[in-house]
């Protein structure tokens, strides 16, 4: 009975991807126990946001593939509608109207957007397989481009910038062409100034600071500095768990969620640093391996969109904290504090599973 | 055909597919590499800079100010000492908004604008994250009003700190001066002399007098505290600390009872009085009229204060024993007598009649005696005596300015005493080399004539005319004056005791000393100049009057009574008591007091009955006769 029943739990976990990612959920509570000033409370808090999001993660590895390919495009326009209601009906928050009430909870319907974009993409390049035209490739972008402008009026440009990169993986793996990838580089490059000037000051401030830190040591540059303290003198094998002067006495600001990166850096060094680093990277690896066997192109495309995401996660995150990249609000996966992000990418990972075992049940 | 273009197509793009995702694992390698560089670099490369970084972010360096050596007079009574007291202080780097902090403060204690105007400055000069007074001297309710609404104001803390005192106010306040908030020329001088490690910015420092003089002695050694901080600024754990060490103290040779009699006997006079035990060269007491409160200096002076005392006319900063320069007039005589007698140009018997005025050989020249009419037969004593400006004309005539000069200078006069007080200046003592040197000018045998009187180019600090005086009471012994008697170890209690002997000696003969000794006593005897105020002294007093001419008058014969206050002539004088062992010597100056006798002599009896035979005062000092009017 009780096989039975773990069987029933464990027939859409993939096994590898599962092991990962309760290594760095774990790893991940550790942390935040540290970051947080050994606050039983906010860790506890976490573990309850780690048993929804498990469960959602259990949830999707459940859903069929046909069935995830027929959702994509009503999820896509809920979305859309959900961005646009914040535009007109949502409420601020530090000065952004990023949330939407729904009465009896509060979302941030660009969260959504992360998965939605990417599948009412792949579903798109599905549908048109083997007959995709250059104007396919001009409406995908428009798909893309869209939510992304309606997020970043938010505005919140870590989130646009991943719902942006979603996409253009997705664009990328179907099979955009070179040159016109060229050429939007190009174009890219020219728009730049204008693109600068669009930027608010104190995301123009950020990637300034970026360049010199030290310019403004106490106010935009603080975060990078301290970060970058933080990881410095923790060294090779880090000062310890619940040792971390910077994180301890306050000096890392944001430290639970967007800065938890350098609190274990400072603790558990280099040493600490290269595990985290190819932890991550055997998940993404996983990915792609998935992404790469998956049965048919929605799936493809869908796994790769996916993976590729929660790759930029990780790099923009780890950029940002080692001081390579300016200060965006992108969370660690799976070790920030935060709910809704944790949802976000476990029901992506479920996703995966979703490909990964549903390609046994499915036959092409 | 269809079908199998559609086929090929589907290939073609899995492979294609195939091929991106590799590009794409290609890529996300190179950013993990990419990482992994940048953490290697901070972690192992630049991990001793962040290391030191992590450190200083931590470890807060805290000075801890020693307790300041306190002041005592010669009794133990103290001049100067430290008193603990609560402050409410903010820190501005803490605050977001600083006026509704200070509003909300001013709810629960009060806060005046005095209070404002100095957090203001202070404001100003010292950096954000300093703790900055906004009230000092709370008292415990307000302490514990505050305390319970602590927590809704972050940023403001109440801290314990020690605060200079001067219990004595306005008495002895040049000597003892005052301490203040180190000014930016305070602290590079401290750096030029290699001291600038025991002190902090906002520290407080000697600014006058003995707080400045002996700064270095009443300071101490600065401890240290490392204290582990949080980023908030909350002390989590002292690590380490380094106990600073106290200030020694400083025991007087100033009599404090003494000084205000003196003070006081000065009534509304401007002016200065050293009285000086002859036996040591300690400073009995050091008066300087008027005087200022140095209580209002430690904290920050206000700017009415400061206006009031700095721009009033009677210069109460200015320290008269040591910058006021005045002719000696006739206090001047003694001294000329004992340089006749030993330079063998008068003998004690030698006398001259006295017409009343003195024509000087030559030129023809006039000099007139202070009384028309003259004094008849005058000798050594009685020119003492009456002040006889006649016979000290010829005397110095026959002297000549060299001789003048060099016999008189051995007294110190015209030049600094050496004191432990800073600011002293020299005064003159005129020569032939002055003159050509300041004038370009040769020296007349006129001018010598003046100078015999104590007028002329004579300048003296009272200081200077006390420590003469104190010279010729002990014999010719000198000493340099000095108001502190012992400094007391803080650690082992132990005295050391400041030049307990003479610095040298002028030689005189003791048939001499007693000639003019005799004389000066029977100055303030029926028939002296100061008969007045020596009546009934139960000691034998020896004294000199003085007179010198504030603005000189050509022909006209002075009245006092119809001229302006601060035209008047400056009252000196000078006195020693016993005579025949003097325990005090003194120098009193008396601006535009008049005449030596009226004004000067009282005080100098007031305070010698008070140090002989602790005869206190009965009646007050006396009063300016009128107040100046505005612009004359």
């Amino acid at each position: 009975m009780i096989n039975r029943f773990l069987a029933f739990i464990g027939r859409h976990l993939d096994r590898q991807l599962m092991a990962l990612v309760t290594i760095l959920l774990a790893i991940g509570l550790l942390v935040l126990f540290s970051a947080s000033g050994g606050n039983v409370d906010r860790t506890s808090a976490h573990a309850v946001n780690i048993g929804i999001a498990v469960t959602i993660m259990w949830i999707a590895a459940n859903i069929p593939l046909h069935y995830l390919a027929s959702i994509a495009l009503p999820l896509y326009l809920v979305g859309l509608l959900l961005l646009i209601a914040v535009e007109l009906f949502g409420f601020e928050v530090n000065g952004a109207q990023r949330w939407l009430n729904l009465g009896f909870t509060s979302i941030q319907p660009s969260e959504l957007m992360k998965i939605a974009v990417p599948m009412m993409l792949a579903w798109y390049f599905d549908r048109y397989e083997a007959v995709l035209r250059f104007r396919n490739f001009v409406t995908a972008t428009i798909l893309v481009v869209i939510p992304v402008l309606l997020i970043s009026r938010q505005p919140d440009l870590g989130t646009a910038l991943l719902v942006a990169a979603a996409g253009f993986y997705v664009l990328f793996l179907a099979g955009l062409s070179m040159r016109l990838l060229l050429g939007t580089a190009l174009v890219g490059v020219a728009a730049l100034p204008f693109l600068w000037e669009s930027l608010h000051e104190y995301q123009k401030q950020r990637v300034l600071t970026l360049l010199d830190p030290m310019q403004d040591p106490l106010g935009a540059g603080y975060h990078t500095i301290q970060s970058s303290i933080a990881m410095g003198s923790g060294g090779v094998l880090g000062k310890g768990w619940l040792n971390g002067t910077q994180s301890q006495l306050e000096f890392l600001p944001e430290r639970s969620t967007d800065f938890i990166f350098a609190v274990y850096g400072e603790e558990f060094g280099l040493l600490g640093n290269v595990v985290l680093i190819v932890l991550f990277a055997l998940l993404i690896a996983r990915g792609l391996v998935i992404s790469a066997n998956a049965p048919t192109m929605f799936s493809r495309l869908l796994a790769g969109g996916v993976t590729l995401t929660f790759f930029t996660y990780v790099f923009v995150n780890m950029g940002m904290v080692g001081g390579l990249l300016p200060v965006v609000g992108v969370p660690l996966p799976l070790i920030s504090y935060g709910g809704t992000a944790l949802v976000t990418l476990l029901f992506g990972v479920g996703l995966l599973m979703s490909i990964r075992t549903n390609r046994r049940l499915v036959q092409t | 055909m269809r079908r199998s273009v559609e086929l090929r197509d589907h290939q073609r793009e899995l492979h294609l597919f195939q091929l991106r995702l590799a590009a794409v694992a290609a890529l996300v390698v190179v950013t993990f590499v990419v990482l992994f560089s940048r953490l290697f670099y901070l972690q192992v490369i630049q991990h001793d800079y962040y290391q030191l970084l992590a450190e200083q972010n931590r470890v807060n360096i805290v000075p801890v100010v020693p307790h300041r050596g306190v002041i005592l007079d010669r009794n133990g009574v103290t001049l100067a000492s430290n008193y603990a007291a609560y402050t409410l202080e903010i820190t501005p780097s803490q605050v977001d908004d600083l006026d509704g902090v200070i509003k909300e403060l001013s709810t629960l204690v009060e806060i005046t604008p005095k209070d404002l105007r100095r957090f203001e400055k202070l404001l100003e000069e010292e950096p954000d994250f300093s703790s900055i007074p906004i009230r000092t001297r709370l008292n415990d309710e307000e302490v514990a009003r505050f305390a319970v609404n602590r927590y809704r104001i972050p940023g403001v803390q109440i801290n314990a700190r020690l605060f200079r005192h001067y219990p004595n106010n306005e008495v002895a306040s040049h000597v003892v001066g005052y301490i203040g908030r180190m000014s930016e020329s305070d602290f590079a001088g401290l750096q030029n002399r290699g001291l600038a490690y025991n002190y902090t910015k906002s520290d407080y420092i000697g600014k006058v007098g003995l707080e400045q003089y002996y700064e270095q002695v009443l300071r101490g050694v600065t401890g240290y505290e490392h204290v582990e901080t949080d980023a908030n600024g909350h002390s989590i754990r002292t690590l380490r600390s380094i106990l600073p060490v106290s200030g020694n103290n400083l025991l007087l040779a100033i009599d404090a009872r003494l000084q205000q009699i003196a003070e006081v006997a000065f009534g509304d006079y401007r002016g200065s009085m050293v009285a000086i035990e002859p036996e040591t060269g300690g400073v009995l007491a050091l008066v300087s009229r008027p005087g200022f409160d140095p209580n209002l200096f430690v904290e920050g002076i206000d700017p009415e204060h400061w206006s009031a005392l700095n721009d009033s006319p009677d210069h109460p900063l200015n320290n008269r024993a040591l910058q006021g320069v005045y002719p000696p007039g006739s206090t001047f005589k003694p001294f000329m007598a004992l340089a006749g007698l030993e330079l063998g140009k008068r003998s004690p018997g030698y006398s001259i009649s006295d017409p009343g005025y003195f024509v000087l050989g030559g030129s023809g020249h006039v000099f007139r005696d202070w009384k028309a009419g003259g004094h008849g037969i005058v000798d050594m004593h009685k020119a003492i005596v009456e002040s006889c400006d006649t016979y000290f004309y010829g005397l110095a005539q026959e002297l000549g300015i060299d001789m003048i000069h060099d016999f008189i200078a051995q007294f110190g006069l015209g030049q600094r005493t050496g004191i432990d007080i800073a600011g002293e200046v020299g005064g003159l003592l005129p020569s032939r080399q002055w003159k050509e040197q300041r004038f370009n000018q040769r020296w007349f045998v006129g001018d010598t004539i003046s100078v015999g009187i104590g007028q002329g180019y004579n300048l003296v600090t009272p200081l200077q005319l006390a420590s003469a005086t104190a010279i010729l009471a002990n014999g010719g012994r000198i000493f340099r004056p000095h108001v502190v008697q012992h400094i007391q170890d803080s650690q082992t209690n132990e005295l050391e005791t400041i030049e307990p002997y003479p610095i040298g000696e002028v030689p005189l003969q003791p048939r001499h000393l007693d000639l003019v000794r005799d004389a000066m006593v029977d100055v303030t005897r029926p028939g002296g100049t100061a008969a007045w105020a020596g009546w009934g002294a139960k000691y034998s007093f020896a004294g000199k009057t003085g007179t010198a001419q504030v603005i000189g008058l050509k022909g006209q014969k002075y009245d006092e009574d119809a001229i302006d206050e601060r035209h008047r002539d400056h009252a000196l004088f000078i006195a020693f008591a016993p005579a025949e062992a003097p325990k005090i010597a003194l120098g009193i100056l008396v601006e535009n007091g008049g005449h030596g006798s009226s004004t000067a002599a009282p005080i100098a009896r007031k305070v010698i009955d008070y140090y002989l035979l602790g005869i206190e005062p009965k009646e007050p000092g006396p009063r300016r006769r009128d107040e100046e009017t505005e612009g004359d």
